[in-house]
């Protein structure tokens, strides 16, 4: 017998609330780095620049892509708990876990487009 | 005759699921299925129910994975590929078997103050509430809960949180919130605001999408919080 | 007083969720815009630094940042490592207080010095 059994967790909601989560997480964990890794551009330029150049590398590229997706995937996740919290009930608010992953990955496309 | 094999959980906490052989009938429901088990083929079997029409919610358990009230769940709907896995109803204590210990769920319940306090008398008037009031309305949209428990086992946050109050109680706190009679808001909000209150759910909606009576306690914890925030910002918690 | 604890967290959350949606927003645009400009270090402190509202909205992300990412895991510490109490919420201050100290190093970096 087991508890939380994960055919009991195959609606909706349950995947934005796993998405808004882990995304929280991976977000959290990057944000100090990100930090980081700008405040060497207190050295000056020339250590700024250097930094500039390791992003322009390929991986780094893809990895940002997928820190805007994450950022867009947690931003719409909140919205949507905004939503169901601050708007009196409405049937409709069932289907904002579909909404918010299709403007996140709508986001994510517009970025890697731009890139 | 077609035969439908079901794994009945046995046991305690600890336990095992034995398999049995139950002829499959048409319109069968999974009650149906852990009667036939209980007077044919095994009668240490432990199960509750009540009216077995869908009122009372004494049957609910687990099926499949899923929290349901097995008098109105026909086999032919969940079975898969010839078999049904029917377990007690989950984040409760197993007494055997398909029996668990609810009272927690009663406990948390009260400490949500899930009990209506008035301050008319006898000798009073009848407190007039129109029920197109859109409080009134959002109160009736909540009240019909049986306390069945099925919300309860459909929530992880219960699992992860193990002093959550749970969709249930929260439901319940919500609708006397939203009851103009009623005289002990401030103290039930304060009752449901702590850190095993209202603001642990994360709108995952397994209670909503379980209930059987299509109550949705993610509306009425939305409520509790929106309530909550005010009496913050106006200072009154 | 835990649900006024409680409560006021929430709103802090909430509050500091609407701060960053907005934040974030004009981040990425502005990063998009930099980026195909394909500047170098020395142009892109040019031109921040001494930009007193770029200071402004950048420290202001910063301390949204630095007061939704600890709100954020604290829920998340609790329920699955089942770690509460004083430590925890310790621990989160320290964390938060990390965030807004390199933060504003950072955003010190960018945009300080005299216009």
């Amino acid at each position: 017998m087991r508890r939380n059994d994960h055919r009991a967790r195959r609606h909706p909601a349950y995947g934005a609330f796993l998405v808004h989560r882990i995304s929280g997480i991976l977000l959290a964990l990057f944000l100090p780095l990100h930090l980081w890794a700008l405040s060497q551009s207190l050295q000056g330029a020339a250590q700024f620049d250097q930094l500039l150049a390791w992003t322009a590398a390929p991986s780094v590229k893809v990895a940002e892509w997928g820190i805007v997706v994450l950022l867009a995937a947690h931003l719409t996740g909140g919205l949507r708990l905004l939503a169901l919290e601050l708007l009196p009930w409405r049937d409709w608010q069932k289907s904002l876990a579909a909404l918010a992953a299709a403007i996140a990955l709508a986001f994510g496309l517009a970025f890697a487009l731009a890139l | 005759m077609e035969l439908l094999r079901a794994k009945v959980w046995r046991g305690a906490e600890q336990g095992a699921f034995q398999s049995f052989e139950v002829p499959r009938q048409a319109s069968q429901t999974v009650l149906d299925v852990v009667t036939h088990i209980q007077r044919h083929l095994d009668p240490s079997l432990a199960y509750r129910y009540a009216c077995r029409v869908g009122m009372c919610g004494s049957c609910a358990m687990t099926v499949n994975g899923v929290a349901r009230w097995t008098c109105r769940t026909h086999v032919d709907a969940v079975a898969v590929g010839g078999a049904i896995e029917i377990a007690p109803l989950g984040h409760l204590p197993v007494i055997r078997d398909l029996v668990t210990d609810m009272s927690q769920f009663f406990d948390k319940w009260a400490r949500a103050r899930g009990r209506f306090s008035g301050s008319r008398t006898r000798h009073d008037d009848f407190a007039r509430i129109a029920p197109e009031e859109p409080e009134r309305r959002q109160a009736d949209a909540g009240i019909e809960c049986i306390g069945c428990g099925v919300c309860y086992a459909s929530c992880d946050l219960v699992s992860w949180n193990p002093d959550y109050l749970g969709p249930a109680a929260l439901n319940r706190a919500w609708t006397l919130n939203c009851d103009a009679r009623d005289v002990d808001q401030l103290e039930r909000l304060r009752a449901v605001g702590g850190d095993a209150g209202c603001h642990a759910c994360h709108a995952q909606m397994g209670c909503t999408e379980r209930c059987p009576k299509k109550i949705s306690p993610t509306a009425g914890i939305a409520g509790l919080k929106r309530a909550l925030a005010r009496a913050a910002l106006k200072g009154a918690l | 007083m835990s649900a006024r604890r409680e409560t006021l967290l929430w709103l802090a959350q909430r509050a500091s969720a609407a701060v960053l949606a907005l934040c974030v927003l004009v981040h990425l645009a502005t990063i998009i815009i930099a980026v195909q400009g394909g500047l170098s270090a020395a142009e892109i402190l040019q031109r921040t630094r001494g930009n007193v509202l770029g200071l402004v909205f950048y420290a202001t992300f910063v301390a949204a940042a630095a007061v939704h990412a600890p709100i954020g895991l604290r829920a998340t510490l609790g329920e699955w490592l089942g770690w509460r109490g004083a430590s925890r919420d310790v621990a989160l201050v320290l964390f938060a207080l990390a965030l807004a100290v390199l933060g504003l190093r950072a955003v010190m970096g960018v945009f300080g010095g005299a216009a």
